[in-house]
C-alpha cells in the first residue's frame, strides 16, 4: 500500500481514536485531544474546502494563529489530498501594506486554490483579492460549519488517493526572499525521514514531546507536530508567543507532563537560563527529559553551559543535551547527536581555523575556539565537505556542507531555476560551511549571507532594500549583516548606511526612521545601525556591497569587543 | 489637593526610572529619549523577546508584578500608561 499522509493519520484514528495525543495551552489552560477530536475538526475543514471546490493536489495557504484550528485546518487540507503551507500571520507591528506584498508574492509563486485565515484577518483578504486574481477560495475559520454530516455529504477523503512522490506539503521561510522559495517535500520523503530520525532519536513509548515551536518553522512543523501526530507520539504544544513573555511555562509543561523531547534555537538556552524567575520554577522537575536539541542556528558551548548551571538543580541531566543539523530540504535533520553519547566538543586552533581553513585539534596554549558537534548523519542521509569546484574534502578541512539522501525535496515550488542551481552531481549545496571530524559534522558558518535570529532566517538583502527606502539615505549603499551576541546567544542585525551629504546634519533623525521602518515592514528589531561617510562601504568589482568584507571592517574598525 | 500632587510626583519619579532603564538595560541605546507617550510595544521598540525583560526590571525596581498575559500593548503601551499601571499596584 501506498503511504501517505492521510492514510498514516487515519490508521491513528481508526486503531486509538480515544489517545490523548495533543495537549495544547490556550488562554492558560491546557486542551485534550484525541485522535478521534482532531479528526472531527479536520472533517468539518475538509468539508469546508469541498464544497468550496479545492481539488487534490492543489496549494492551500493557512494563515491562522497557533491554536486548535490551525491543527483541524492543517489535517483538514491534508484529508482533502491538498497541499497545505502555513504562514505567519500578520502582527500588530508590521504594517499591513508589506505584509500583503509579502503575501501577494508568496500567492504569486504558490499559486494556491484557497486560503484559510481567521475573522480579524477578513478585511486583510479584501484586499489581497482586489489584485491577485488567482487567489480562489478563501476560507473564514469561524463561518465553517460546526459538524461536517451537515449536508448529508459523505467525505472522500481524497487524500487517501495521493500518490507517494506527490507533494504532501509546502513549507517557507519568512520575509520577502523567503517566501518566494516554497519547500515541496513528498510523503516518500516525509515518510522516510521520520523513519530514520525515529531510528536516531530512539523513540520510545515513554516519549513526551514538548514544544513551544511556531509550526510554519521545518523544527516545529516536523519535529513538533508531524512526526508526533502521525507516529502517535504525545504532544504537549503551546504558542510561541505565550512562550516567549513566560518561557516558564514550557519548563512547567516538562514537569506537568513528564517531557522526554524537546527541540529548541541555540538563543531559547540563554533565554530560559536567563529570563525564568525561581518562583516559576517552584516544584518544577525536568529529570523526565532525555534530549534537548539544539538546532537552527549556530550553536554555542557557553549556551550549554549556561542551561545545564540553570536547571540541573531542577533535575535536568547533563546527558539530556543533544544537537542537530537540519534543514527544510532534508525535511528536517541531517544530523543527530546527544542521544547514545554525550555530544562531542572539539576544541580547534584559531588561528588555523581561520587562516587555513582546518580544524585542528589545539597545542600548546594557543587561541582556540570550541566547536559543538552536530553528531552523526541519520540513516540515509550522506554529508561531504567539498571545495569551490566540488572537490571532496578530507576530514578537518572546511568547506561547504552537501548532502544526498532519501528524504530530499521535491524542488523548490514552482521555481526549478533555484531548485537546478542547488545541486551539484546529486549533491543538495547547503550554502553552510563545516568540517567533518570522526565522522562527526561541525557547523563553521555560512557561504549564503543569511542572518539567523533565534532560529529565524533573515535575508540581509530585505533589510537592506527597506532602509534604502528611508529619505536621505543612499540608495544602494547600505548593508545588513548579523552579529554574534554571546549574552543572547544569537545574532543582532547590524545596519550601515551611506546618506546623502545634504543629510548629515540629521543623522539621529535618519537613524530613527531607519529603525522604525524594518520593524514595521520586517517586524525585526535592530539595535545598531551606523550612519558612514561617503565612500566607508566597500563594493565588490561588480559594483554590489560586499556583506562579509563590511562585516569584517566593521568588527575591526568599529566593534571589536565581538 | 496635596496627595494629588503626591501622586502626581510619584508618577513622574516612575517614568523617570523607567525612561532611563528602560533605554539603558533593555533597548542598550542609553542615549536613547523614550517619550511618555512614545508607543513602546505597538511599534516594535520593544521586541517581543524582551518583554520579559520589561517585566523582571518593573518587579526588581517597583516590586510590583505585571503578569505575562498583561504584557501587550492593549493592557500598555506607552511609559504613561506603564506609569499609571504601577502606580495603581503599588502598596
Amino acid at each position: 500500500m501506498t503511504l501517505n499522509f492521510s492514510n498514516k493519520f487515519l490508521n491513528q484514528v481508526a486503531v486509538f481514536p480515544d489517545k490523548q495525543i495533543l495537549r495544547m495551552l490556550i488562554d492558560g489552560k491546557y486542551i485534550h485531544l484525541t485522535y478521534k477530536d482532531i479528526f472531527e475538526g479536520a472533517c468539518r475543514y475538509e468539508h469546508a474546502l469541498l464544497k468550496a471546490g479545492i481539488n487534490s493536489g492543489e496549494v492551500v495557504i493557512l494563515i491562522l494563529p497557533h491554536g486548535l484550528d490551525l491543527i483541524f485546518a492543517y489535517f483538514g487540507v491534508i484529508l482533502n489530498g491538498s497541499i497545505p503551507s502555513i504562514m505567519p500571520f500578520l502582527t500588530e507591528k508590521l504594517i499591513a501594506e508589506k505584509y500583503r506584498k509579502d503575501l501577494k508574492s508568496l500567492i504569486e509563486t504558490s499559486k494556491p486554490s484557497a486560503l484559510i485565515t481567521f475573522p480579524d484577518f477578513k478585511d486583510e483578504i479584501k484586499h489581497l483579492k482586489s489584485y491577485n486574481s488567482s487567489l480562489g477560495a478563501v476560507i473564514i475559520s469561524n463561518e465553517i460549519g460546526l459538524n461536517h454530516e451537515l449536508d448529508g455529504e459523505i467525505l472522500k477523503h481524497t487524500g487517501l488517493l495521493q500518490l507517494d512522490d506527490e507533494i504532501a506539503l509546502l513549507q517557507h521561510s519568512s520575509g520577502t526572499t523567503g517566501l518566494q522559495k516554497g519547500v515541496a517535500l513528498s510523503h516518500k520523503a516525509i515518510f522516510n525521514h521520520l523513519e530514520s530520525y525515529q531510528a536516531a532519536l530512539k523513540i520510545n513509548n515513554d516519549d513526551v514531546i514538548v514544544s513551544w515551536l511556531p509550526l510554519y518553522h521545518d523544527m516545529g512543523l516536523i519535529a513538533g507536530f508531524i512526526l508526533p501526530l502521525l507516529y502517535g507520539i504525545p504532544l504537549v504544544l503551546m504558542s510561541p508567543f505565550d512562550w516567549v513573555k513566560a518561557p516558564y511555562k514550557l519548563m512547567q509543561a516538562v514537569s506537568k507532563y513528564k517531557g522526554t523531547l524537546c527541540w529548541l534555537p541555540n538563543f531559547a538556552y540563554n533565554f530560559c537560563a536567563k529570563k525564568i524567575r525561581d518562583r516559576d520554577l517552584a516544584n518544577v522537575d525536568l529529570s523526565s527529559l532525555r534530549a534537548v536539541t539544539n538546532c537552527s542556528e549556530p550553536m554555542r558551548f557557553s549556551s550549554h553551559e549556561m542551561f545545564i548551571k540553570r536547571f540541573k538543580p531542577f533535575g535536568l541531566k547533563e546527558d539530556a543535551l543533544a544537537t542537530s543539523y537540519a534543514m527544510a530540504e532534508n525535511v528536517f535533520a541531517v544530523t543527530q547527536a546527544g542521544i547514545d553519547s554525550p555530544i562531542t566538543y572539539d576544541e580547534v586552533d584559531l588561528k588555523s581555523l581561520q587562516e587555513n581553513k582546518t580544524a585542528n585539534p589545539v597545542k600548546n596554549g594557543n587561541r582556540s575556539v570550541v566547536m559543538v558537534s552536530a553528531g552523526r548523519p541519520i540513516s540515509d542521509v550522506e554529508v561531504k565537505i567539498v571545495d569551490t569546484s566540488g572537490d571532496f574534502l578530507d576530514e578537518r578541512k572546511i568547506g561547504e556542507i552537501v548532502i544526498r539522501s532519501n528524504c530530499m525535496l521535491n524542488g523548490y515550488y514552482n521555481r526549478d531555476d533555484i531548485t537546478r542551481k542547488s545541486f551539484i552531481d546529486g549533491w543538495f549545496k547547503t550554502g553552510d560551511f563545516g568540517y567533518i571530524a570522526d565522522q562527526e559534522i561541525y557547523i563553521s558558518g555560512r557561504k549564503k549571507d543569511l542572518i539567523i535570529i533565534g532560529g529565524k532566517n533573515i535575508y540581509p538583502k530585505d533589510l537592506e532594500t527597506i532602509a534604502m527606502g528611508v529619505e536621505g539615505v543612499h540608495p544602494g549603499r547600505v548593508v545588513a549583516f548579523g552579529v554574534y551576541n554571546e549574552y543572547k546567544g544569537t545574532e543582532d542585525v547590524v545596519i550601515i548606511a551611506e546618506i546623502e551629504v545634504e543629510f548629515l546634519n540629521n543623522k539621529e533623525q535618519i537613524i530613527e526612521n531607519i529603525r522604525k521602518k524594518i520593524t514595521r515592514e520586517s517586524a525585526i528589531t535592530v539595535r545598531t545601525i551606523l550612519i558612514v561617510g561617503k565612500k566607508w562601504l566597500i563594493k565588490t568589482s561588480s559594483g554590489k556591497i560586499a556583506r562579509a568584507l563590511n562585516k569584517n571592517k566593521y568588527i575591526k574598525e568599529i566593534n571589536s569587543n565581538v | 489637593m496635596e496627595r494629588i500632587e503626591e501622586s502626581i510626583m510619584k508618577k513622574r519619579e516612575i517614568i523617570s526610572t523607567l525612561q532611563s532603564r528602560i533605554a539603558e538595560d533593555i533597548l542598550n541605546l542609553p542615549e536613547k529619549i523614550i517619550t511618555p507617550d512614545e508607543p513602546l510595544i505597538s511599534s516594535g521598540l520593544i521586541d517581543s523577546f524582551s518583554l520579559v525583560d520589561l517585566s523582571i526590571l518593573i518587579e526588581d525596581i517597583f516590586k510590583v508584578i505585571i503578569d505575562d498575559t498583561e504584557l501587550n500593548s492593549d493592557v500598555f503601551d506607552t511609559l504613561d500608561q506603564l506609569a499609571i499601571l504601577i502606580f495603581s499596584r503599588y502598596k
